[in-house]
């Protein structure tokens, strides 16, 4: 067998009658790929740093308010939520599919939670297990269903899905705003209404989410389905189950921070249309800003995490420097575009852009 | 087996030569035989893809399937790992006569198919590949360490030589991911491997690397593979015997010792030369 060993091939993606690469071989490509890889999320981290170090000192004439305790109440307050439906996204991203619905999954679940116990009288714990879990996992499985099991693209699907839901939230609300019932208020000091208590929660998932991904069966059939579905289908992974429960997962999500931010601001809110889009587009952009790719297959959870923090420290530093908010989304536009070409590049260079 | 020849010298075959052939492939079978398939049959609609296949497959033996494009080969691959129903005749397994409900049923009755280049996953590590659905795992998580260990294991053992077992199968050449593909099914219990154009688009030192690990199984004995091949010298150079499958008939069954790539070529050739009289006798 010795005779026949086969360095790999350098960056000539594994064509087999390639020139046989005299460079490195197997070992340090792969090296170098998982370098470039954290490389990648080390460079989101750097932004971050760089951002906070701008608002907060440079562009601070004389005492920034970007370190006092407010201020970043309101950052993490701003983040956690990007994070929290960041983890979904990229476990839907990763297996070839998006959920658009989750802005109004969020808007959805506290009005459901209301109802629990303004006319079902049921305690606040359940109400909001209960509206989480019914909500979330209600909504994703109809996106999956209708995805997987109906074939249309989940792009198409949740778009119809999230209108739907819009509807539903002002026709059964009224259009008007409902109030907290006391009987959740106990636990919600946990969930949101803490200063910090929703970064806590994005930081803890953020480790359950990371785990999830890297150190699961769940996670690994994932990335397989996203990978190659034809081979995770030989293999024998049941393609369906797999993407039905990201859509839960991503949905659960979704509802959950919704009643977060329903104790953030004590207030239960019938978002319009346009508003619901907004968390969404947000966390798809802190995946990708963080190196999901948007064809599947590969992404990481600290990747969205820090791509989240990016978007939070962009949002509250034009607030801190007193800057109009209006170019705002010209820099979040741009870090997005500058994401997605890093993210092509490397792509190309680790030769993932050939034939699946 | 007396019927069964029977039933061959009735079946529809043109030219004598099919029947004396199936005739042969027939009488040859032996008790022992893994896997034998007896009268297999398929028709897509006015098209007769297959009109009577008869072949057995012994312990340990590898057989090449050989043939020209369009002679059946693939749909009797895809009637074989059960993804598709034979529309008559019986598949015999160990001696039991057996219906395929579906891939992963054949799969579960030991008939693992390695299709080329499309079983792996990019951006997932040898050993993940290795283990894919498979996985060693210590509640909730992976045990990632032992699977590692394992995969260096089978991969030595099995001859297959892949620097780090870390590396993104995505990295390694079109020859070591067939190899990985093929450990994965012999891991998985499979005792009879259909392997689907293993040597296609390869060059020479790649088809070396599976030219070696098949050898290595057939030295092992444990487990059975049907290569489908379109180089007759590849296949001659590795299998035990090689059949040839002409208009969805096995017209040729001989032991690789007994044969030549002149003499297949010979076979194909005339055919061919068949073919063209045939369109000049009808225009």
């Amino acid at each position: 067998m010795s005779e026949t060993v086969q360095r790999a091939p350098g960056m000539t993606g594994g064509k087999p009658a390639g020139p046989a690469g005299r460079n490195g071989g197997l070992g340090g490509l792969g090296r170098a790929g998982r370098l470039l890889m954290r490389q990648r999320e080390a460079t989101v981290f750097l932004v971050v740093v760089l951002l906070v170090i701008y608002f907060g000192v440079i562009n601070s004439t004389g005492r920034s308010t970007f370190f006092t305790r407010l201020d970043l109440v309101d950052l993490s307050q701003v983040a956690a939520p990007i994070m929290i439906i960041a983890y979904g996204e990229v476990l839907l991203l990763i297996c070839g599919e998006i959920d658009l619905s989750v802005g109004f999954i969020y808007a959805f679940a506290p009005y459901v939670m209301h109802f629990f116990v303004a006319y079902d009288g049921l305690p606040g714990i359940l109400a909001i297990i209960f509206a989480i879990l019914l909500v979330g996992g209600g909504v994703g499985w109809i996106n999956g269903f209708l995805t997987v099991t109906l074939r249309l693209p989940s792009f198409i699907t949740t778009l119809g899905t999230g209108f739907i839901l819009g509807g539903m939230i002002l026709t059964m609300g009224h259009g008007e705003q409902a109030n907290l019932d006391a009987q959740v208020q106990g636990i919600g000091k946990y969930l949101g209404t803490l200063g910090f208590a929703e970064v806590i929660w994005a930081v803890g998932l953020l480790v359950v989410f990371h785990l999830l991904l890297r150190n699961t069966r769940w996670g690994l059939h994932t990335i397989a389905v996203g990978g190659n579905i034809t081979g995770a289908r030989e293999a024998g992974i049941n393609v369906a189950r797999v993407k039905y429960g990201n859509f839960m997962i991503t949905g659960v999500l979704g509802a959950f921070v919704g009643i977060q931010i329903a104790f953030q601001t004590q207030t239960i809110d019938p978002f319009s249309a346009g508003a619901a889009y907004q968390p969404m587009f947000y966390s798809v952009a802190a995946a990708v800003i963080g190196g999901t790719a948007m064809l599947g297959g590969s992404g990481t959870m600290i990747g969205a995490f820090l791509g989240a923090a990016v978007l939070a420290v962009l949002t509250n530093g034009f607030n801190v420097i007193g800057v109009s908010a209006y170019p705002l989304q010209i820099f979040f536009g741009g870090a997005i575009l500058i994401a997605m070409i890093a993210n092509v590049q490397f792509a190309r260079l680790r030769g993932e852009g050939r034939a699946r | 087996m007396s019927e069964e020849a029977a039933d061959s010298q009735a079946s529809p075959g043109s030219a004598s030569q099919d029947a004396v052939a199936a005739d042969q492939a027939a009488a040859s079978a032996r008790p022992g035989d893994v896997l034998r398939v007896e009268h297999i049959a398929k028709r897509y609609g006015a098209v007769t893809a297959l009109t009577d296949i008869n072949l057995h497959l012994g312990r340990g033996e590898v057989l090449g399937l050989l043939g020209d494009n369009g002679a059946g080969k693939s749909t009797l691959m895809k009637i074989l790992c059960g993804f598709q129903p034979a529309d008559a005749g019986r598949i015999v397994l160990d001696g039991q006569e057996v219906t395929f409900r579906s891939v992963d049923h054949a799969r579960s009755l030991g008939i693992d198919t390695v299709y080329q280049d499309l079983a792996l996953v990019n951006q997932l590590s040898v050993y993940h590949n290795l283990f894919l659905n498979r996985e060693v795992t210590r509640w909730p998580l992976l045990a990632n360490g032992k699977m590692r260990k394992l995969a260096r294991k089978y991969l030595d053992e099995m001859g297959i030589n892949i620097p780090s077992v870390d590396a993104d199968v995505a990295a390694l050449s079109g020859g070591q991911r067939q190899a990985i593909a093929v450990a994965r099914a012999v891991h998985s219990n499979a005792k009879i491997l259909l392997l689907d154009e293993p040597l296609a688009a390869m060059g020479a030192k790649e088809a070396a690397i599976i030219l070696d690990l098949v050898r290595d199984l057939k030295n092992k004995g444990q487990v059975s593979v049907i290569i489908i091949a379109h180089n007759y010298g590849q296949a001659l150079e590795i299998c035990d015997r090689v059949n040839l499958l002409q208009h969805g008939q096995i017209t040729f069954d001989k032991r690789s010792s007994d044969t030549s790539v002149e003499e297949l070529n010979e076979i194909v050739i005339a055919e061919y030369r068949r073919a063209a009289q045939e369109r000049q006798r009808t225009a």
